[in-house]
């Protein structure tokens, strides 16, 4: 009896404090005003560090701009698909659509490699030490980071690894795509390990947050309420 | 908007349900507090045989149930009016059956020799029959209570908050919180003894 009480009481609780809502707008809108926004900060973060001289030649190269244009499809892709994740029984492809233009990045960076093989033998493959890449990808995608993660706090938390996973993804892959604007590195195998590792690196990390950054929470308010009721 | 009941009106298929409790949940985005009401007390029940079977052998069924609600309730403005409401439903009612498990798990092992009186150890041994005369004797100890013990009780032992959480809900300090708990727990404990 005491039990059936306390349901009753936790549903009339809920049900007064069921104020109007505006839904969440569709995964893809969502993501495109995160683009919109953070691309106006990397266009800034692009312009103090200075385009790259030889950017107009460098865009009319296929393979370059096939790799551009895929860093900046995952980032849109990877946001859409944490914007998704954050909406309960939201086709599963969604999350995962941003895995094709990832795939194609690859595939770039390594028809990058294989020029290189071509051109200056194996040779062509020996990294130079780029390790400022990880760092500067960090401190560029960090206030895209935080934009997204205010933004996917909204949704629900049934997949926060993924959700988390996929915001990172989307923040550092723009940040790689500011790198390649503004940096005149162009090895395809440094490119490869020190940008695209980062990326993956720290997507990787991000995501073992997931459950850390996203969880269930009750509002104080309702609870207070559904205290109010019980006395 | 509002959305008249009528459980006789519509034949009990999941689709038709389903349409139900999409205009349901609709109007509620809109603030309509009957359809609310409404469509979580038709939840309720279907909720509660979910999570039995998903996990036959929660001893808080009820609580679990309560949680999924306030989960709905706190995340219903990312359901898109023009999809299925019952996938959306249960993707949130499984994701929070396995949260409970996992943190009634954790719990368990860090607290439950100190929380639970000595006829809840060695759980694992015990038949069925066993658990839940245990589990009736706890209840007819609880029930034994004075009010403010009781509500310590429930509020940290059984539905897990924090000593701070409690406070905050409950509008009494930390100490006599502990202090409520605490003879509480000695209160079920000769209880329990008298009980045999």
């Amino acid at each position: 009896m005491a039990r059936r009480m306390l349901n009753e009481e936790l549903i009339k609780t809920l049900a007064e404090n069921c104020a109007p809502i505006r839904p969440l707008a569709h995964p893809a809108r969502r993501a495109l005003v995160w683009f919109a926004v953070s691309s106006c900060y990397v266009a800034v973060v692009v312009a103090a560090m200075g385009v790259r001289p030889d950017f107009l030649a460098k865009v009319a190269d296929p393979r370059f701009a096939t790799e551009l244009a895929a860093a900046f499809l995952t980032s849109i892709v990877a946001a859409a698909g944490a914007f998704s994740a954050g909406c309960p029984a939201r086709p599963i492809w969604e999350r995962f659509a941003a895995g094709f233009f990832l795939f194609v990045w690859a595939a770039a960076l390594a028809i990058g490699c294989w020029r290189d093989v071509d051109a200056f033998g194996f040779a062509g493959l020996l990294a130079h030490s780029d390790i400022y890449c990880l760092p500067t990808i960090l401190a560029i995608s960090i206030p895209a980071a935080l934009l997204i993660l205010s933004m996917v706090k909204r949704g629900a938390p049934t997949a926060p690894f993924v959700t988390i996973g996929l915001a990172a993804l989307a923040s550092t892959a723009l940040a790689a795509a500011a790198l390649r604007l503004s940096f005149r590195q162009d090895a395809a195998v440094s490119v490869c390990i020190w940008q695209f590792g980062s990326v993956v690196l720290l997507t990787g990390l991000a995501s073992l947050f997931g459950r850390a950054l996203l969880h269930w929470t009750m509002r104080d308010a309702l609870l207070a309420s559904f205290q109010a009721h019980r006395r | 908007m509002r959305i008249r009941s009528g459980r006789g009106e519509l034949s009990d298929t999941s689709n038709d349900r389903d349409i139900r409790w999409r205009a349901l949940m609709a109007a509620s985005q809109d603030g309509d507090h009957a359809a609310y009401a409404e469509l979580l007390s038709d939840l309720f029940p279907v909720l509660r045989r979910f999570v039995m079977r998903r996990w036959p052998n929660a001893y808080d069924t009820e609580d679990v149930v309560q949680e999924i609600l306030a989960s709905i309730h706190t995340v219903r403005h990312t359901y898109d009016r023009k999809r299925p409401f019952t996938p959306w439903l249960m993707t949130i009612a499984a994701r929070r059956v396995a949260d409970a498990a996992r943190s009634r798990y954790a719990r368990a092992n860090e607290t439950t020799v100190d929380v639970l009186p000595e006829t809840f150890q060695d759980d694992g041994a015990k038949s069925e029959q066993e658990a839940r005369d245990d589990r009736e004797a706890l209840i007819r100890a609880m029930a034994t209570l004075p009010a403010g013990q009781r509500h310590a009780i429930e509020l940290i032992k059984l539905q897990g908050l924090s000593l701070d959480e409690a406070a905050r809900v409950t509008g009494k300090s930390v100490g006599s919180l502990k202090v409520g708990v605490h003879r509480a727990i000695k209160a079920m404990r000769r209880a329990l003894e008298r009980d045999g």
